[in-house]
């Protein structure tokens, strides 16, 4: 190939999906002359499954996202069609919010961001090979497919689905990238000869149907939050619900129909050999695996405001055409559906995450980061909090500047980065609540009290937004400490409320605090009786009042984190072998020589080391 | 932030007539002040380093013991840190008793080995022995891993697992509920999780109660002496513990009823059990105590089976041999000091260690110590018995009940169910300290076995 020098860049990220554009915005505004590669320029920051953001847990990584300075929560929020906060009445550590939002819009708009960010370039190319060579400060070489030849200091490659790609629609199946696009091919061989550790992943979408050939009348609707409230720290104006969703079922003949073509889906007849997550399955995967379940539910959601195509969240399928379309139209509602976009697996080349340290640069190769699916993961919202942190943690390292690691304690972004570089991943991983052992102080409402400050130090808060932030925890602590100070007289009207929320009326003075510390007692409750709440925003009283009703939880949550800080500051040096340590165990030198963790903290968290082997390495430490 | 303070009983358990425990740490003295009431009225706050005090060991007011609290100010102390040693006159009972006051007053139970590690990290070893301290403590992790696996496969595993499988399924539930509001997961109803959380809460207290009744007052290998009437069962169980507990006479059928001792054999501590001779009787107190003789060898660890050597192999030895196929066991041939008529071919073929021995005579001893040291040093040998075998064990399920009773207390008040959960999760992860497990994995692992989940 005949190639050319097509310049020098601080840092280059490939791909511009939810990891890549988080990446390539932070490291550009963070003063890098910044790249960022796409293999079709109408693709960027592309949904190609469900068109929403947020939802359980990951609701809390795009707000953890915004505190940090990321950009998806306020695009989301631009362009959203249907605010919903999910699990209200189940507690505050579960509040999670989803926004349905208009995909074409979404897109747009994040590639219109870019091309307007300073010190960032979009460009339409392939990166077909990357060559670590000897240099000080570029030591990097991207090669695009037309000879283009980039020197560049750090890489960020978040690849997608399209590295290796794969698609599979019953029988047919053929090298591709999501929705159509071409697959990353050459790019693949030249990681594997760099001597990353690549293995194959699998996932899928369903079906978008025409909306004109649906029939709503007997679908059950489902509408947004009145008001909707935003991602974003920074969003005050929200503006209104736009779309509805529905929802049906699946029947006994749905089940038929996939049980009688089961043997035409490539997953059970082998041609597939992608590992697929447990938490998407296709809906044969479904019906397989809970043969008793008589139905399964599934969600109609409207792609966008210009556009007649429906999301079937629920149906993804690799089975053939013809057969979805047999199964589609056996559901209510969904009878005479015209299918515009098949259901369809992917399966894609991505890293085993064990090789990756926690700023996400790979352990044997300096200035080589990875993100997204790339790394293991599934999901926009995951994609996008690895992004932004590798993109933060490449500028960083340019700059000569200490690296940013988010810890277990601190969010959802730390904990899903310590579980992918900590115990791997053996299938997409999805972020759950249940994954975080710290998740009723780390809430989606308190993103920004726990991250604001980390990323006004880094430099992606703006000042402005930084002192309306220091107000607004001013605000809360002076509640706080208002409510504990003022005492409400035991009368009449008082006791009717408490009564009537079936908790015991009181006899003497009682401090509002006291009150709010009953669970059944709320904010809103104590409204009329007191008298001197002042004018505050609704964030704070909502802040105030968890901090206060769950205080010994809270504190309960805060002992523990101190025990696992004191470990987190024994740092363990990456360089050791661990073989040489005498006392540990075989199974322990064997994990921690693959793993390397960075300090006493990670390495407890490691399954086969024992409290025998972490005492062990403590005083070897100290040695 | 400062480390914990750490307690435990530093005298070898299970001998000795003084029980030592050793507290140490920033408050270890401050602790101490809570439990210890001297006959000075000096609180051990307002002694030097290096002195000592006479006083009280109480309980919610009520006097535990009689001890001698000595004090040590860091850093000049076995640690480096506050040391306090009180020493009682107990057994083992009652310091352990003294143990637990310290641990409710705010010390955590000490790791294995870990005073000599906070000695080496403060100072207070060179280099040359701090190679030493890690041998020991690796010496320990390998006990504890085989600890571990006798809790994961044996008897105790059962009782524990069947907790943790039960909060595990409500766990997930839980889970899948707050990860997947809009899948059709069924409600979860307050009044299901509360009696899930009860039944655990019935099954950890027996769990401590067994453990405390003095069922494993002393630790030991859980031990039952079978055989037929009047083969020296008895005998046995005196020789081995020096004094006339059973009732020993030439008449069979004497031990009606199962008495209990424990003996040290060596380097062994075993619970010994002596049984009724297991026959056929029509005698109905005989009849109980075969019956609970038969109980017992299938609740022991170690069943060491006598037989007569100067009597004919019979049918009832038979029986006996076949039915211990599947045991950890030890044949003893006794009365070797009688002319020998058994022929102990079939027993030789079955179990595989067998001893030849006098217990009237006393001889044989050590061949037997020898013997019962090689069927427990072997892997499969569940030394638990599916009861709690130390006070590190006891400690975590105290904890696991401490984080359920948070649990229930959260739910009757009426928090919502990301308290309840956070706190079931913290009683799994107790439970799965003694089996290794990590709990976040567990939950994650059970939501997609039960449920069927996802867009």
């Amino acid at each position: 190939m005949v190639t050319y020098k097509a310049g020098n860049y601080d840092v280059a990220v490939i791909g511009a999906g939810h990891a890549g554009i988080e990446a390539a915005l932070a490291a550009a505004r963070l003063g890098m002359k910044t790249l960022i590669f796409t293999i079709n320029m109408d693709n960027v920051g592309n949904c190609p499954c469900n068109p929403s953001i947020g939802g359980t847990a990951k609701g809390h990584l795009v707000r953890e996202i915004d505190a940090l300075g990321g950009e998806m929560g306020k695009t989301a929020d631009e362009c959203f069609l249907q605010m919903r906060m999910l699990n209200r009445g189940k507690g505050p550590a579960v509040h999670s919010l989803r926004a349905q939002i208009d995909r074409v819009k979404y897109s747009q708009t994040m590639k219109h961001k870019i091309e307007l960010q300073e010190n960032l370039e979009l460009r339409q190319a392939e990166i077909v090979s990357i060559n670590n060579i000897e240099a000080d400060e570029y030591s990097w070489e991207l090669t695009t497919q037309m000879g283009a030849v980039f020197s560049v200091k750090k890489v960020i490659i978040a690849t997608g689905t399209f590295l290796g790609g794969k698609i599979f629609v019953g029988e047919v199946s053929y090298e591709g990238g999501p929705d159509g696009t071409f697959a990353a091919t050459a790019l693949g061989k030249s990681l594997k000869e760099l001597g990353l550790p690549l293995r194959r992943f699998k996932t899928g979408t369903p079906a978008r149907v025409l909306r004109s050939s649906i029939d709503f009348s007997e679908l059950c609707e489902q509408a947004g939050d009145e008001p909707p409230q935003p991602f974003s720290f920074e969003t005050e104006n929200m503006g209104e619900n736009k779309v509805l969703c529905h929802i049906s079922w699946t029947n006994e003949n749905t089940k038929q129909i996939i049980l009688d073509n089961i043997h035409r889906s490539p997953l059970y007849g082998g041609a597939i050999e992608g590992i697929g997550p447990r938490y998407c399955p296709s809906l044969e995967d479904k019906i397989m695996r809970f043969k008793d379940k008589e139905r399964h539910q599934l969600f109609i959601e409207p792609c966008g405001l210009d556009t007649e195509e429906m999301y079937l969240q629920g149906m993804s399928s690799s089975l053939p055409e013809e057969v979805q379309v047999k199964f589609y139209h056996t559901i209510k509602g969904l009878e005479n559906a015209v299918v515009m976009r098949p259901a369809y697996a992917i399966e894609y080349d991505c890293v085993d995450p064990l090789s990756l340290t926690a700023t996400l640069e790979f352990k044997n190769f300096k200035g080589l980061y990875g993100a997204g699916q790339f790394n293991g993961s599934s999901g926009y919202e995951e994609a996008a909090a690895q992004g932004l942190i590798a993109g933060i943690n490449a500028a960083l390292s340019a700059l000569g500047k200490e690296p940013l690691i988010l810890d277990r304690s601190s969010s959802y972004i730390g904990t899903l980065i310590d579980d992918l570089i900590t115990k791997g991943a053996n299938e997409p991983y999805r972020m759950m609540t249940s994954r975080s052992e710290y998740r009723l102080i780390l809430r989606q409402d308190n993103a920004d009290a726990r991250l604001t400050p980390l990323g006004y130090n880094i430099g992606l808060i703006s000042q402005e937004r930084y002192e309306k932030f220091l107000k607004k925890q001013a605000e809360i602590k002076e509640e706080i400490e208002r409510i504990e100070n003022t005492t409400l007289p035991p009368s009449e009207e008082l006791n009717r409320i408490l009564v009537s929320r079936e908790t015991s009326p009181v006899t003497t003075g009682v401090k509002i605090a006291d009150l709010l510390r009953r669970p059944q007692i709320t904010y809103e409750d104590l409204k009329e009786l007191d008298a001197n709440r002042p004018e505050r925003h609704r964030s704070v009283f909502e802040e105030a009042e968890i901090e206060v009703k769950y205080a010994g939880y809270i504190k309960k949550q805060i002992d523990r984190v101190e025990q696992v800080n004191r470990m987190s500051e024994k740092a363990l040096p990456t360089d050791i072998d661990y073989r040489e340590i005498t006392g540990l165990r075989l199974e322990a030198q064997e994990k921690l020589n693959k793993i390397k963790p960075i300090n006493i903290a990670q390495a407890s968290r490691i399954s086969g080391v024992s409290p025998a082997d972490i005492s062990v390495l403590v005083i070897w430490l100290s040695k | 932030m400062k480390e914990h303070t750490i307690a435990a009983i530093s005298t070898a358990q299970g001998e000795g007539g003084i029980g030592i425990i050793r507290i140490s740490g920033e408050d270890a003295i401050s602790i101490a002040d809570k439990v210890f009431s001297p006959i000075s009225s000096k609180a051990l706050r307002a002694l030097e380093g290096y002195s000592a005090s006479y006083g009280k060991i109480l309980e919610n007011g009520e006097v535990l013991d009689e001890a001698v609290a000595i004090v040590y100010r860091a850093p000049r102390s076995f640690t480096g840190e506050n040391v306090v040693e009180l020493c009682c006159h107990g057994g083992l009972f009652v310091t352990r008793q003294v143990l637990r006051v310290v641990l409710s007053n705010g010390a955590v139970l000490a790791e294995p080995g870990e005073f000599t590690k906070r000695a080496f990290l403060n100072g207070k070893m060179d280099l040359l022995e701090a190679q030493s301290v890690m041998d020991i403590i690796s010496a320990k992790s390998r006990q504890a891993a085989r600890a571990a696996i006798s809790v994961r496969e044996g008897a105790l595993s059962k009782k524990i697992s069947k907790v943790k499988a039960e909060l595990l399924t409500l766990a997930a539930h839980l889970s899948a509920w707050a990860d997947y509001p809009e899948e059709d997961i069924p409600e979860v109803e307050d009044f299901a999780v509360l009696e899930t959380l009860k039944n655990s809460d019935k099954s950890l207290r027996k769990l401590i109660d067994d453990y405390d009744r003095g069922k494993s007052v002393t630790k030991g290998v859980d031990t039952v002496i079978v055989g037929k009437p009047n083969v020296g069962k008895s005998t046995l169980m005196n020789l081995l513990s020096g004094f006339d507990k059973s009732i020993v006479t030439d008449i069979p059928g004497t031990t009606r009823d199962v008495v209990e001792e424990t003996v040290i054999l060596g380097d062994l501590v075993l619970r010994l059990s002596d049984t009724a001779g297991i026959r056929e009787t029509d005698n109905p107190v005989e009849k109980i105590g075969v019956l609970k003789a038969r109980q017992r060898l299938n609740s022991g660890a170690l069943v060491l089976a006598v037989f007569d050597g100067s009597e004919e192999f019979s049918q009832e030895d038979r029986e006996l041999v076949d039915s211990l196929s599947q045991i950890p066991c030890v044949a003893v041939i006794n009365k070797t000091d009688l002319e020998k008529k058994l022929d102990d071919s079939y027993i030789k073929e079955k179990i595989g260690k067998t001893v030849c021995l006098s217990a009237k005579e006393g001889v044989g001893e050590e061949e037997l110590e020898k013997a019962i040291t090689e069927v427990i040093g072997a892997e499969n040998f569940d030394a638990s018995a599916g009861i709690l075998s130390s006070e590190a064990q006891r400690e975590t399920v105290v904890s696991a009940l401490r984080s359920l009773n948070e649990a229930e207390n959260a739910l009757t008040f009426g928090f919502s169910l990301d308290a309840v959960t956070v706190c079931i999760e913290e009683t799994i992860e107790n439970l799965m300290k003694l089996t290794g497990e990590s709990v976040s994995e567990a939950v994650v692992n059970e939501v997609f076995h039960n449920f069927c989940l996802g867009k």
